[in-house]
């Protein structure tokens, strides 16, 4: 049973977020996560101010309950279910990392750089999460999915417009890490 | 909750698989994303092709995506930056609030945000 501590490899991985999908769709469900961003404006209640968040959330509260499920799904994943968390990555990455002054490359799941204990206290490290997250918040919608929703069941069903939004995701992550990354690290 | 297992297990979650799948310098990630859409799109023709019902008897739809260019394309890209920046996408970024990297709160607040803004300009954007 060892093999359940390591890193889950592709093969693996894959086909259960492929199952992940089915059983939604079998419950009558879509697989999105992005969808909850919106719920959750509407119920902080931002219905108030624009139409586009008035709508039944309470109808979308089955969705709220998968992302309680994956919140206790990553506790369990990291906590019970793992050993070592560092990711290692290639190393043609690991050292183009490094020059970017990413020194915690191999060592753990996700960059000390960019996500440290004690976040408040660099200024420059809030601000391009607050960035990132704008971002994903509001092109997720705009495209009208995520990962989850374009890349993965988008593509399965063979709709072009998942395609086409997919494409923007790699179009927008290729000029990030390539060109906008060496200006900001 | 399995979703949110897989997610972390697989290493999907992390920035650093994100970079590196940006970078194409490995085949992780696109073995993830391409063996599920690659199953996907089978057990969705086999769906449609059998009228596999839903546990509750029901019809099984998927709602088709309007038609458009635009804003698929220019939602994507804005989407991708912010995937690349942050490394995380919405159903990653919940998986590791499970875990102990508080940061990510700051994500998903402004993420929620972000999604705000959308909803208040969405009439004044091109779709």
């Amino acid at each position: 049973m060892d093999w359940i501590f390591e890193p889950w490899p592709w093969y693996i991985s894959g086909p259960l977020i492929t199952l992940v999908m089915t059983l939604l769709l079998l419950m009558e469900k879509q697989f999105g996560m992005s969808s909850n961003l919106r719920t959750l404006c509407a119920i902080c209640g931002a219905g108030e101010r624009t139409s586009f968040f008035k709508f039944d959330w309470k109808a979308q509260r089955w969705n709220l309950i998968v992302v309680l499920g994956v919140m206790i799904g990553g506790y369990i994943g990291a906590n019970f279910l793992t050993k070592k968390s560092a990711v290692i990555v290639d190393d043609d990455v690991a050292s183009s990392l490094n020059e970017l002054g990413f020194k915690s490359v191999n060592q753990s799941y996700l960059p000390e750089e960019l996500f440290p204990i004690d976040v408040v206290a660099d200024f420059k490290i809030v601000l391009l999460l607050i960035i990132g997250g704008l971002l994903v918040g509001f092109g997720t919608r705009y495209a009208g999915g995520c990962t989850s929703g374009h890349a993965i069941s988008g593509l399965s069903n063979l709709q072009l417009p998942s395609l086409i939004a997919v494409i923007g995701f790699f179009i927008g992550g290729l000029t990030m890490v390539h060109f906008i990354f060496p200006i900001i690290f | 909750m399995f979703f949110g297992i897989v997610l972390i297990k697989s290493e999907a979650a992390s920035w650093f698989r994100i970079y590196e799948m940006f970078q194409f310098k490995s085949f992780h990630m696109f073995g993830i994303i391409g063996s599920s859409v690659g199953l996907g799109i089978i057990v969705i023709q086999f769906i449609k092709r059998f009228r596999i019902k839903s546990f509750f008897g029901a019809e099984l739809v998927i709602a088709p995506k309007e038609r458009s260019v635009t804003r698929y394309l220019l939602g994507g890209i804005i989407f991708g930056l912010g995937w690349a920046l942050a490394g995380a996408c919405p159903g990653p970024m919940f998986a590791l609030l499970g875990t102990s990297f508080t940061p990510i709160l700051i994500v998903i607040c402004s993420s929620v945000l972000g999604t705000f803004i959308y909803g208040v300009l969405k009439d004044k954007l091109p779709h």
